[in-house]
């Protein structure tokens, strides 16, 4: 039941293949073809943007005031891409390599090459938009090393490149607003997804400045809402980013893949207080020239700077010699966490590690470290009051990107017709694990290079459709229930703020389906977790109106739906009892503490089909079949 | 870590056409590591769980990059630190005891649409005006194919930094929108890639910032001095010798 669509033939000749055979549709038909993006980050700008340059009607969403202010923006790090610039023997194959073996081996082949193969392509249209990357000084491209691999073939603007790529998508994005090609909706969000005769035709979306709902028509529907980290409540994504919008077409019929494939990454500002609303994220490129350490001694209180050489315990680079502190980062995370588990952790909460830039600035110059990570830097500066020039960075690690997501087919169309979910919040190309600047690199694939194409394969057999009107009984029907819901919320005269909820919720996720999940745990979380939707919808507290901006009543909606996908990732945890990537089972460990995949019972990625209000969901199998790359244990040693 | 306590006046308003006026709340016991925004939130469950409205306020990833966060702090936009967002603001740079002034951006073109929100959306429409380059997707030549001096490309990108949030504005006594303007034109007409658009770039963004209603340059520079980027007022320079050779070409 579940079509992945894959083109037959070679991998390395799948993409081009399915290219010059893909049916086109012509430039007067697009023109008479409306497409809904919701949201947009790097994906969902860059696909509004190309499909509008192509021609056809795009109407594009989002939530916050502009467009430039998705989640995207804040990638640091920088961009993957198979350019070999460097000489140092990269090309399609490795990257692709890299990304499958990085994701330990639970993607989709066809699409992770897919992937790579577009990359190159991603950094000539982000310059010639304009994007100031890195320059060497003869004025060509500089490149950085990133975890995960042995090549440098990061691109990166400062410690801002999410900034930069997606304002270059902004650019983009407004030049067809300009032109008309694109209607933008700002201060919009989607509430739910539209179907007739079993396709996507439209969303409902509330205007949040004046509480209106609005009907949307499109013969197709493309999500870019981004991931749903924030169902753990402390994360590194955005105060707003959340899982609305796929969890509603997920109750529609869009199946949702691997849930549970969650990214903590490994250096992050650890928690300080119980009032905390977010967790700020130190790139992954301060790994480059950044040691990572602590003490020798259990529960050591001396300052950083008083423990001799030999009583620091470098652990990433003893345990993992060949790549040292560059070792991906659910790798890195489970290492830190298993050295604060047996007591070695560092600071007030104990839950820390040193990463340290001592030996970087000796060998290279303050100068040099300033110029390459200035920013972050200041930022953890001005977050913690410690100066990291003149003592160690204090790190822990915090959820930061979601690897599941709607299960797509090749084309990215979900198992709904004519809906589409592209960049994180589909779960195509990173399996378990995702390397460091991969999302940036996913996001612009998808939404420049692939979506364009594959969403002809649909629409060529939807050109004799006409617009449906919005009176149609589908629309007034998801207007109403979703309205009705509000409603309740509003109504509901309890007694408990929806931050609160939010709060218990994500302790249950991090206690429970965070860096280590068990058998016992998680079947305890099922429970937790129903009680506390019960409990949310007889006690929750939703002040003001529903005619009027009311943050408090968007985020109930929000954190209702991340009550209930909490319960989905907790299920998926659990039936999935081997270890691998970001998803480690206590049970199943190799001896020296690694996760041990069980590629005979798991090469596959699970689809979960939801059967409605108290009835439990139904896990399907997309069987993974590997051709190019041979599944072996990943060692980093 | 002391704890601290504090009084805020903060500016409620319910919509942009109602009447808004200065609410003066107490919060106590508050962890000097908190953010600004933070104690905002903890005031905000305070007034929910007391049955009040919260404070109706813009802001998103709190890392200081989106833009979203908007507040004028005891008269400053993003509060007392140079170069920091209103987000990136903790609590350790007030003293128990102080009363804490919070308004939103003040100026005509950004209504105010409740309490600390306004409408930026002048800032999109300028972009929208020609703050990009004419590139469709695929028709890109190799990102190498044109070498870009490092001086050149990170003097574009010290300009392509900015956020966007409209501290520049909201500091500007004209509310002019020049540095944020002249941020975008500067760094495409330092890149090779701007330069097919240059003209009708300068002279199209120009006119709809004027259009929008945002005032004249003062050229007292405040706008540096308050913004989050230090995008330096040197851009502005750059955009009117970009405006005026244009209009010599044009």
């Amino acid at each position: 039941m579940l079509e992945s669509k894959i083109p037959q033939g070679p991998l390395a000749d799948k993409w081009t293949h399915y290219k010059s055979k893909v049916p086109l549709v012509s430039p007067a038909n697009k023109r008479r073809l409306d497409i809904i993006v919701i949201g947009t980050g790097l994906a969902g700008a860059s696909a509004a943007s190309s499909l509008a340059e192509m021609g056809y009607n795009v109407k594009t969403f989002c939530f916050q005031d502009s467009p430039r202010r998705a989640h995207s923006i804040a990638a640091q790090g920088g961009i993957n891409a198979a350019k070999n610039y460097q000489n140092d023997g990269d090309s399609v194959y490795r990257l692709f390599y890299d990304t499958i073996k990085g994701g330990d081996y639970r993607s989709r082949e066809s699409n992770v090459h897919r992937l790579a193969e577009v990359s190159s392509s991603i950094i000539d249209q982000c310059v010639a938009q304009g994007v100031p990357f890195a320059r060497e000084y003869g004025g060509t491209l500089d490149n950085r090393s990133f975890g995960g691999v042995q090549v440098s073939r990061t691109f990166y603007a400062r410690g801002q490149t999410g900034q930069q790529l997606l304002l270059g998508a902004y650019s983009a994005l407004s030049r067809q607003i300009a032109k008309g090609g694109v209607k933008m909706y700002n201060r919009h969000e989607m509430l739910d997804i539209v179907k007739i005769d079993g396709k996507a035709r439209g969303v409902i979306v509330r205007d949040l400045m004046t509480g209106k709902y609005e009907r949307h028509f499109g013969h197709a529907v493309v999500l870019a809402t981004g991931g749903y980290g924030n169902v753990f409540y402390l994360s590194t994504n955005a105060m707003a980013s959340n899982v609305t919008a796929i969890w509603k077409a997920h109750k529609k019929g869009a199946m949702f893949g691997n849930p549970c494939f969650t990214q903590i990454h490994p250096t992050c500002i650890p928690v300080s207080g119980d009032y905390q609303s977010k967790l700020t994220l130190m790139s992954e490129s301060l790994r480059n020239d950044g040691r990572i350490w602590v003490p020798k001694k259990k529960g050591d209180d001396r300052q950083p700077r008083d423990i001799p050489e030999d009583e620091r315990d470098y652990y990433l680079e003893r345990r993992y010699p060949a790549f040292g502190n560059l070792v991906p980062r659910d790798v890195a995370s489970r290492a830190a966490k298993e050295r604060c588990d047996e007591g070695f952790g560092v600071g007030p909460t104990k839950l820390a590690v040193y990463l340290d830039f001592k030996d970087a600035i000796k060998r290279l110059g303050q100068d040099v470290v300033s110029a390459r990570y200035g920013n972050l830097f200041e930022m953890y500066e001005k977050i913690t009051g410690d100066n990291p020039y003149s003592t160690p960075m204090r790190i822990y690690p915090a959820v930061h990107y979601t690897m599941g997501g709607l299960w797509v087919d090749y084309n990215l169309m979900t198992t709904v017709p004519g809906l589409y979910a592209i960049g994180e919040c589909n779960f195509s190309d990173h399996g378990a694990n995702r390397l460091g600047a991969s999302a940036l690199m996913q996001g612009l694939a998808d939404g420049y290079f692939v979506l364009p194409y594959t969403i002809g394969e649909y629409l060529s057999n939807d050109i004799r459709t006409p617009a449906i009107s919005t009176d149609h009984e589908a629309f007034e029907k998801a207007e109403k229930e979703s309205k009705n819901r509000n409603d309740r919320l509003l109504n509901n005269n309890g007694s408990r703020s929806v931050e609160s909820f939010h709060r218990d919720l994500g302790h249950i996720m991090w206690d429970n389906c965070g860096m280590a999940r068990n058998i016992a745990g998680l079947t305890k979380a099922i429970g937790e977790i129903q009680s506390l939707k019960k409990e949310f919808w007889d006690k929750v507290r939703v002040p003001g109106r529903d005619n009027v901006l009311n943050p408090e009543l968007e985020k109930a909606g929000r954190v209702a739906d991340f009550i209930e996908l909490g319960e989905l990732m907790v299920r998926d945890a659990l039936d999935r009892s081997e270890s691998c990537g970001g998803h480690f089972r206590e049970e199943s460990q190799t001896d020296e503490g690694e996760a041990k995949r069980d590629d005979e019972n798991f090469t596959f990625a699970s689809a979960w089909d939801y059967q409605g209000e108290g009835t439990d969901p139904v896990r399907n199998k997309e069987k993974l079949e590997f051709e190019a790359v041979q599944l072996t244990q990943r060692s980093y040693k | 870590m002391a704890d601290l306590n504090l009084t805020l006046k903060i500016w409620r308003q319910d919509g942009p056409t109602e009447p808004g006026g200065f609410k003066t709340y107490d919060i106590s016991d508050l962890n000097t590591h908190m953010s600004f925004l933070e104690m905002l939130d903890v005031l905000n469950e305070n007034l929910v769980n007391s049955g009040d409205e919260p404070v109706a306020f813009d802001h998103d990833c709190r890392e200081g990059i989106c833009g979203m966060c908007s507040m004028v702090i005891n008269g400053r936009p993003h509060g007392p630190l140079e170069g920091t967002t209103t987000c990136q603001l903790h609590m350790r740079h007030f003293n128990d005891g102080d009363t804490v002034t919070i308004e939103p951006w003040r100026a005509k073109p950004f209504p105010v649409l409740k309490d600390l929100i306004v409408d930026r959306t002048p800032f999109d429409r300028i972009i929208q005006a020609g703050g990009f380059v004419s590139v469709n997707t695929g028709s890109a030549p190799d990102g190498n194919a044109i070498p870009i001096g490092k001086d050149i490309s990170d003097d574009a990108f010290d300009a392509a930094a900015c956020i966007g949030c409209g501290a520049c504005v909201a500091a500007c006594k004209n509310a002019s929108a020049n540095l944020f303007t002249a941020a975008k034109i500067s760094q495409l007409a330092l890149l090779p890639q701007g330069q097919t658009e240059r003209v009708e770039r300068v002279i199209g963004m120009v006119k709809q910032m004027d259009e929008e209603g945002f005032g004249h340059c003062t050229n007292t520079g405040a706008c540096e001095a308050e913004c989050p980027k230090e995008i330096s007022v040197d851009y502005i320079r750059k955009m009117n010798w970009e405006f005026h050779s244009a209009n010599v070409k044009g």
